[in-house]
């Protein structure tokens, strides 16, 4: 445990006071034949160790490419990074070098994705997948690096551990996949998890499982936690705050008692009310009217304004609404922010 | 309950097993995997009956079953009063007009080389007895204009439509033939939540304006219980639980019933701590080999040494007001509100 340490203390300019992770105006464009595919445009959040920030969305938003710019794992080209800065610990990740970028990376930071069978190589064993952090990262010889892939199949609870260090992933079920992607990605005691639909793909009985499972893991290490998701349901029970993006921005950002209670930008109202309640039954959902736009041909103003039920000409034109403060550590990019809460 | 005559569609011990064979040349069946293993189901008119359970428990298996895709192997399904397992030819072909089918995902359901006016008409091409020929193009159209799409995109193709008008062209395709009975397979789980409200409120809709009767197959309790009348829970091939939706969100008597409802997460920060959670250890059992006895017992906390011998039959029981198939059926709040 001691050498992960030592490995940090190599970053110049950390501080151990500054923000465990903090991302300022992050905009992120894809190139392609089509056009500029302008996919974040200026995110912003902050994460304390401890803390699960929770990024909702539709698909579309911007959230699982905030993610991989965060993680260093953007395809470039056609992804760029246009502007803005990924700090962890008041290190600019953005501006190390590829080598220096590597050891943050499951070192620091880690990262789970949505579907486990393609995330896992299906030539090796799952032993031999773990084995290989602990051999690069830390240069473990390979019996003990197998002997902490057994302790850490043990922590994230795969029965028999032992015994199914030698199968592939294709011998899993979904969701004992999912438990040796988060094995994974713990292997090394990051501070920062990222986790982009982590359940998504999974019956509720097992997403239950493997809520509870990152929960606990969480407190263990005292980790922070970013959770991506499109799910108002899972973001109810574990969040400790949200961040709701819309084409490429955070709309909203508030704690989770707040949002739910009285959201102060008109998508994240929308969205949690277009959700089948239990009064609603028998009556019509609300519906959002349109579609989310193109990410290439993106409105001008307020992005979301051509579906909304507030918008006036002031949303219609440049610039865009900026980051208001409706409450301390919550923010809404609606002029009409006041309207939204008020009701 | 309801009149007998109602019922447009019931299924009595249907069955599909899908055989496991070894060997090249000489196969030889080695095993079945139930993937439908006895269900019986009624579906009256103008009614929706959801079907819920975890992937692997045979709701895709029984949607195909009950449109003609799969042969059963065992059991009926009467749409009314005509056997259509025994069906053959034209009486089989003027049958299944009745029974249609919206499918889960709108982006591999629909054939890209095909324009929209194409796909919504071809059920005509196959039954031409229900429009003539020389009507088709005007009922295209007004089956676009019917779920909300613009009925002059009849020559575009589905890559020019989005997810959520993909699904609409999907429900149009279903409503071509004029059936009364429509199953749709978890037909809102790929679309985003805002379109997946408008996909919903249309399919409500279209259910009174045409008497419909829907069976819902779908995994999202939550969507279940907007929509259908009557719920049924399967888990391994069987219906485990059926009643009303109030009978089975609010007093589920089955204890598979009762973990499902508890581990579906409630967008409601303040329930967070309050709400009775089960989780149920490891996974669904492989449909080759179920266990004895109750399918459920391996991870049911309530299993005793009864549940491996007897196989608990769904019925009403004594402490349960619908039919339950557990052999200590009671009712347990999971979700009650604040």
């Amino acid at each position: 445990m001691t050498d992960i340490k030592a490995k940090i203390d190599v970053l110049p300019g950390l501080d151990p006071r500054a923000p465990l992770l903090e991302v300022n105006d992050l905009h992120v464009e894809f190139r392609t034949q089509y056009g500029i595919s302008r996919a974040v445009n200026g995110a912003n959040f902050t994460l304390a160790p401890g803390e699960t920030l929770a990024i909702l969305g539709e698909s579309g938003c911007g959230k699982s490419v905030t993610a991989q710019a965060i993680m260093g794992i953007l395809d470039s080209p056609p992804g760029f990074i246009t502007k803005g800065e990924v700090k962890y610990r008041g290190v600019d990740l953005l501006k190390l070098p590829e080598k220096e970028r590597r050891k943050v990376r499951a070192n620091q930071i880690a990262m789970i994705f949505q579907d486990a069978l393609s995330a896992l190589n299906p030539v090796f064993t799952v032993g031999y997948q773990l084995a290989e952090l602990f051999r690069v990262h830390r240069g473990m010889s390979r019996g003990d690096a197998k002997k902490r892939s057994i302790e850490l199949l043990d922590q994230v609870k795969i029965p028999a551990a032992r015994a199914r260090i030698g199968d592939y992933p294709h011998q899993f079920s979904g969701g004992m996949r999912q438990r040796v992607m988060i094995a994974m990605a713990l292997a090394l005691d990051p501070e920062v998890l990222i986790a982009d639909e982590p359940t998504t793909a999974l019956d509720v009985t097992v997403q239950a499982q493997i809520m509870g499972l990152l929960a606990e893991l969480q407190q263990q290490r005292n980790m922070g936690l970013i959770l991506i998701t499109h799910d108002m349901g899972v973001v109810a029970d574990v969040a400790d705050r949200i961040s709701v993006m819309y084409a490429g921005k955070v709309v909203e950002e508030a704690g989770v008692y707040d949002i739910y209670a009285r959201p102060a930008h008109p998508y994240a109202k929308a969205l949690l009310e277009s959700i089948p309640r239990l009064d609603m039954k028998g009556q019509q959902l609300n519906v959002i009217k349109g579609l989310p736009p193109a990410l290439t041909a993106i409105p001008q103003g307020c992005a979301f304004n051509p579906r909304c039920a507030y918008a006036q000409d002031v949303c219609r034109q440049d610039p865009a609404p900026p980051s208001y403060i409706v409450a301390p550590g919550r923010t809404s990019r609606c002029h009409f922010w006041r309207d939204v809460v008020g009701e | 309950m309801s009149d007998r005559n109602d019922v447009v569609l019931e299924t009595k011990g249907l069955v599909k097993h899908f055989p496991i064979s070894q060997g090249i040349l000489f196969k030889t069946k080695v095993g079945a995997v139930r993937a439908v293993d006895g269900v019986d189901l009624q579906l009256r008119r103008g009614e929706t009956l959801g079907v819920v359970g975890e992937s692997g428990c045979g709701k895709s298996t029984l949607a195909k079953l009950l449109v003609g895709l799969e042969t059963p192997t065992a059991g009926s399904i009467n749409v009314r009063g005509q056997d259509m397992t025994r069906l053959k030819g034209g009486a089989m072909r003027r049958a299944r007009r009745n029974i249609q089918m919206v499918l889960q995902d709108p982006y591999t359901s629909l054939n890209p080389r095909m324009t929209v006016g194409d796909i919504i008409g071809e059920p005509f091409e196959i039954h031409p007895e229900v429009t003539p020929r020389k009507g088709r193009t005007k009922a295209v159209q007004d089956l676009l204009d019917t779920v909300g799409l613009n009925p002059e995109h009849v020559n575009r193709y589905p890559h020019q439509f989005s997810g959520g008008q993909r699904q609409r062209i999907g429900i149009a395709r279903a409503l071509a033939l004029k059936p009364e009975i429509i199953v749709c397979d978890e037909p809102v789980s790929a679309l985003d939540v805002s379109i997946q409200a408008q996909v919903i409120n249309l399919l409500e809709s279209l259910q009174r304006e045409f008497g419909l009767s829907y069976i819902f197959i779908a995994h999202d309790l939550s969507v279940v219980r907007h929509i259908a009348d009557r719920v049924a829970v399967m888990y391994l091939g069987r219906v485990v639980e059926t009643g009303g939706d109030e009978q089975i969100y609010e007093n589920p008597t089955h204890p598979y019933t009762q973990a499902l409802l508890s581990a579906v997460p409630v967008p409601d920060p303040r329930l967070r701590g309050h709400r009775d959670q089960i989780v149920l250890e490891g996974d669904v059992p492989s449909p080759a080999n179920p266990p004895s006895g109750c399918r459920f017992r391996t991870r049911c906390w309530k299993a005793q040494d009864i549940c491996s011998q007897q196989d608990p039959v769904l019925s009403i029981r004594e402490r349960s007001d619908h039919p339950s198939a557990c052999h200590f059926a009671e009712p347990r709040d999971v979700v009650h509100a604040l």
